[in-house]
C-alpha cells in the first residue's frame, strides 16, 4: 500500500491526441489528480471566421484526422439549417452509410489496437504472438470494411471528399455497393467474435452518473432529440441551453457540465438510452450481450462500441441492398443571413457545431462542442475514485490502470482543445 | 533475428491525419512491415517507447510551443533520417493558422499562448530542425508514402534494391 505517490504520465498511450496525467498520494489519500489535454489549440473558433460557407465544413474536418467525417457532417448540416436546405432522401442516406464507414472503423482501431493489448495483457499489437495473427487479420478485416465504405461513399476515409453542402458530388455505382456488400457480410462473423472478447472482459468501475446521447429512431447518429438518463429531452437547437462550461486552467481543453453536473456522452451512453433502436439483426443475434444495458461499468462503454459496429455493419448492408443510387441535381444554395445549428453523434458522443453567417454567405460567430471535452470533467474524477482501489498495487501497474481508465472513454484529444469561447456578441442576428 | 528498420512514429500539433492514413495502410501491410520494421516509438500505438538510436523518425504535425521545440531537437539527434508527414509539418498549415490573425484575434487568443508556453509563430518542421525528406498532403498520399517507405529499406540495406 502507497502511503505517499506521485504519478506524471507524459502522454498517455493509445489515444488519440495528447493528455497528460499528474496524480498526488499523501498519507494514503488522494491529493490531486489533474487530467491535461496538452494537445495544443490550432484556434479553429476563431480562423473559420470571415470564411466563406462553402468551405468551412472541409476546413473544419481538419479539427480532427479520426473522426474528420463527423466534423465534415455536423458542419454541413450547421450550414444547411443556417441557409434553410433540406437534402434529398438519398443525400441522407449517404450521409448515414459515411458515418457508419467511419464509426466502423474508429471503433475497431480503438478496441482493436488500444484496448486488446490490455485484455491480453501486452504492450501493443506489436506484441502480440502468432496465435493472435488470426484475430489481427480479424482487425484489418473489421477496420477496412469501416475504411472501404467510407472510400466508395465519401471519397476518402479521412478528410472525405465527396460530401458537400445539400448533397453528394458523386454517387456510388451499383458494382461498387456489391463489392461494399460482400465485404460487410464477411467482417460481420469477426465482430460477433469481437463483442464476446468485450463481454467477456473483468474489467470494471461503476459510477452513477448522468448519460446523454442524441436519440435516434433507426440509431444512425444524425437525427432524432437529445435526451437524457434522468428524462430531459432537449432539441438539438437548444442543446448549448443545457451546458455550462468550466475552464480547467491546466487543460488546453475547456470542460462541461450538464445542467450543472459531470456528465457522460459516448457509446455507452447511447447503447443505455436507445439500445431498442438498434437494427433488428443485431438485436436478433446478441440479446445476452443487451441484456448488460443501461450499465454505469465505463469498460462497457467498449462492448457498446463493439455492438455499434456490429450494429453499422447491418444497417449498411441493408441500406445498400434496398437502395440504387443516381445522380440527382444538387439543391440551389444561397447566401443567407442566420444561425445554423448541427449535432450528431460522432464516434465518442454528441457533437454540436453552431455558425452564424452574415447576408454574403462569410462566418461570423462559430462554436464547436466536442464530446471528449464532455466526458473531461467525469474521466477525471473517475480516476481520482479509481486510485484508492488501486494503491496496494506496484507504482507501473497504478500507471497502467490509469491509462486503462482513460482509454475506456476512447478520448479523442485532437478535437477536445478546440473550444475556445471570448466573445458573444448577441447583437448580431 | 534479422535486422529491422528502426522507426519512431511521432507527432506534435495538427489533426493525426496522416497517422491514421497509416494505420489504415496497416490493414494490407502489417504482416509485412513486422518482418521490417522495429517500431521503437509510436506512442499512438504503443505504452512503451524509446526514441533512441532511430534509423527513421517520421514526424506528424507543426511545431507550436516550447516543449514540441525541444522535443523534435532531441528526437533529429536521435535518428539518421528525419521525414516530414503531412501538410502541419511540411508546410505549417493549416495548424499555422494563429499566425496570420488580426491584431484583435491575436490579442483574444493571447492568454492562452502565454498559459501554454506556445512560441510566437507556429512552424513547419524545416524551421526548426534539418529535415531530410517531405511527404506532404493533408493527409499524406498513401501510395506516394509507401514508394518512399521501399526507398528508405533499399537505402538502409534491409531490402535489395
Amino acid at each position: 500500500m502507497h502511503d505517499s505517490l506521485d504519478i506524471n504520465i507524459e502522454q498517455i498511450s493509445k489515444t488519440e491526441g495528447h493528455a497528460d496525467l499528474e496524480v498526488k498520494v499523501r498519507a494514503g489519500k488522494v491529493q490531486d489528480v489533474k487530467l491535461k489535454i496538452s494537445e495544443n489549440k490550432r484556434f479553429y473558433t476563431q480562423a473559420v471566421r470571415n470564411r466563406h460557407f462553402v468551405s468551412v465544413p472541409q476546413f473544419v474536418s481538419r479539427i480532427c484526422g479520426t473522426c474528420s467525417i463527423a466534423h465534415l457532417t455536423c458542419s454541413t448540416e450547421a450550414v444547411e439549417k443556417c441557409l434553410g436546405i433540406t437534402p434529398s432522401p438519398q443525400t441522407e442516406l449517404l450521409r448515414k452509410l459515411a458515418v457508419y464507414g467511419m464509426m466502423i472503423r474508429d471503433h475497431a482501431m480503438h478496441l482493436y489496437f488500444f484496448c486488446l493489448p490490455d485484455i491480453f495483457k501486452v504492450d501493443s499489437v506489436f506484441e502480440f504472438d502468432k496465435s493472435k495473427d488470426q484475430l489481427v487479420k480479424q482487425a484489418f478485416a473489421v477496420k477496412g470494411a469501416g475504411n472501404n465504405l467510407s472510400k466508395v461513399v465519401a471519397g476518402r476515409a479521412i478528410h472525405a471528399t465527396y460530401e458537400r453542402i445539400g448533397s453528394f458530388s458523386h454517387i456510388p455505382s451499383k458494382e461498387d455497393c456489391k463489392v461494399m456488400i460482400k465485404e460487410l457480410k464477411s467482417a460481420r462473423d469477426h465482430v460477433l467474435d469481437l463483442i464476446k472478447i468485450f463481454y467477456d472482459c473483468d474489467f470494471a468501475f461503476n459510477r452513477k452518473t448522468t448519460f446523454v446521447a442524441l436519440v435516434t429512431k433507426d440509431y444512425s447518429f444524425l437525427e432524432g432529440e437529445i435526451r437524457s438518463s434522468d428524462g430531459t429531452v432537449i432539441k438539438e437547437e437548444d442543446y448549448w441551453d443545457h451546458l455550462s462550461r468550466v475552464v480547467i486552467p491546466y487543460s488546453q481543453a475547456t470542460g462541461f457540465k450538464f445542467k450543472g453536473d459531470e456528465f457522460m456522452v459516448g457509446a455507452l451512453a447511447r447503447m443505455n438510452l436507445n439500445k431498442d433502436s438498434l437494427h433488428r439483426n443485431t438485436r436478433k443475434d446478441i440479446p445476452k450481450y443487451l441484456s448488460v444495458f443501461p450499465s454505469y461499468n465505463i469498460y462497457h462503454n467498449n462492448l457498446a462500441q463493439a455492438i455499434e459496429i456490429l450494429h453499422c455493419i447491418d444497417h449498411s448492408i441493408q441500406m445498400l441492398e434496398e437502395n440504387e443510387f443516381k445522380e440527382e441535381s444538387p439543391p440551389a444554395v444561397r447566401s443567407r443571413k442566420g444561425r445554423g445549428i448541427g449535432v450528431i453523434e460522432a464516434p465518442r458522443g454528441t457533437l454540436y457545431h453552431m455558425l452564424e453567417l452574415d447576408g454574403d454567405g462569410k462566418v461570423k460567430y462559430a462554436n464547436f462542442v466536442i464530446p471528449t471535452a464532455q466526458n473531461q470533467i467525469k474521466m477525471e474524477k473517475d480516476i481520482a475514485l479509481v486510485i484508492p482501489q488501486i494503491l496496494d498495487m506496484p507504482k507501473h501497474d497504478i500507471h497502467h490502470e490509469l491509462e486503462k481508465v482513460v482509454r475506456a472513454y476512447d478520448p479523442c484529444l485532437s478535437c477536445a482543445s478546440h473550444f475556445l469561447r471570448i466573445k458573444w456578441n448577441r447583437s448580431f442576428v | 533475428m534479422s535486422r529491422k528498420l528502426r522507426v519512431g512514429w511521432f507527432s506534435f500539433t495538427c489533426c493525426e491525419d496522416s497517422t491514421m492514413v497509416f494505420i489504415e495502410l496497416m490493414n494490407e501491410k502489417f504482416f509485412e512491415w513486422r518482418d521490417l520494421l522495429d517500431f521503437r516509438y509510436f506512442r499512438t500505438l504503443k505504452g512503451r517507447n524509446d526514441m533512441t538510436d532511430l534509423d527513421i523518425a517520421f514526424v506528424e504535425g507543426a511545431i507550436s510551443n516550447k516543449k514540441e521545440e525541444e522535443t523534435v531537437k532531441k528526437i533529429r539527434q536521435n535518428c539518421k533520417k528525419l521525414v516530414a508527414i503531412g501538410s502541419c509539418a511540411c508546410t505549417g498549415a493549416p495548424a499555422n493558422q494563429r499566425n496570420f490573425f488580426d491584431q484583435s484575434t491575436k490579442e483574444e487568443i493571447q492568454f492562452i499562448l502565454d498559459r501554454f508556453e506556445h512560441r510566437e509563430k507556429v512552424s513547419q518542421l524545416s524551421d526548426v530542425v534539418k529535415v531530410d525528406d517531405f511527404i506532404s498532403g493533408c493527409p499524406m498520399d498513401e501510395k506516394f508514402f509507401l514508394s518512399k517507405l521501399d526507398q528508405y529499406l533499399k537505402e538502409f540495406g534491409l531490402v535489395h534494391a
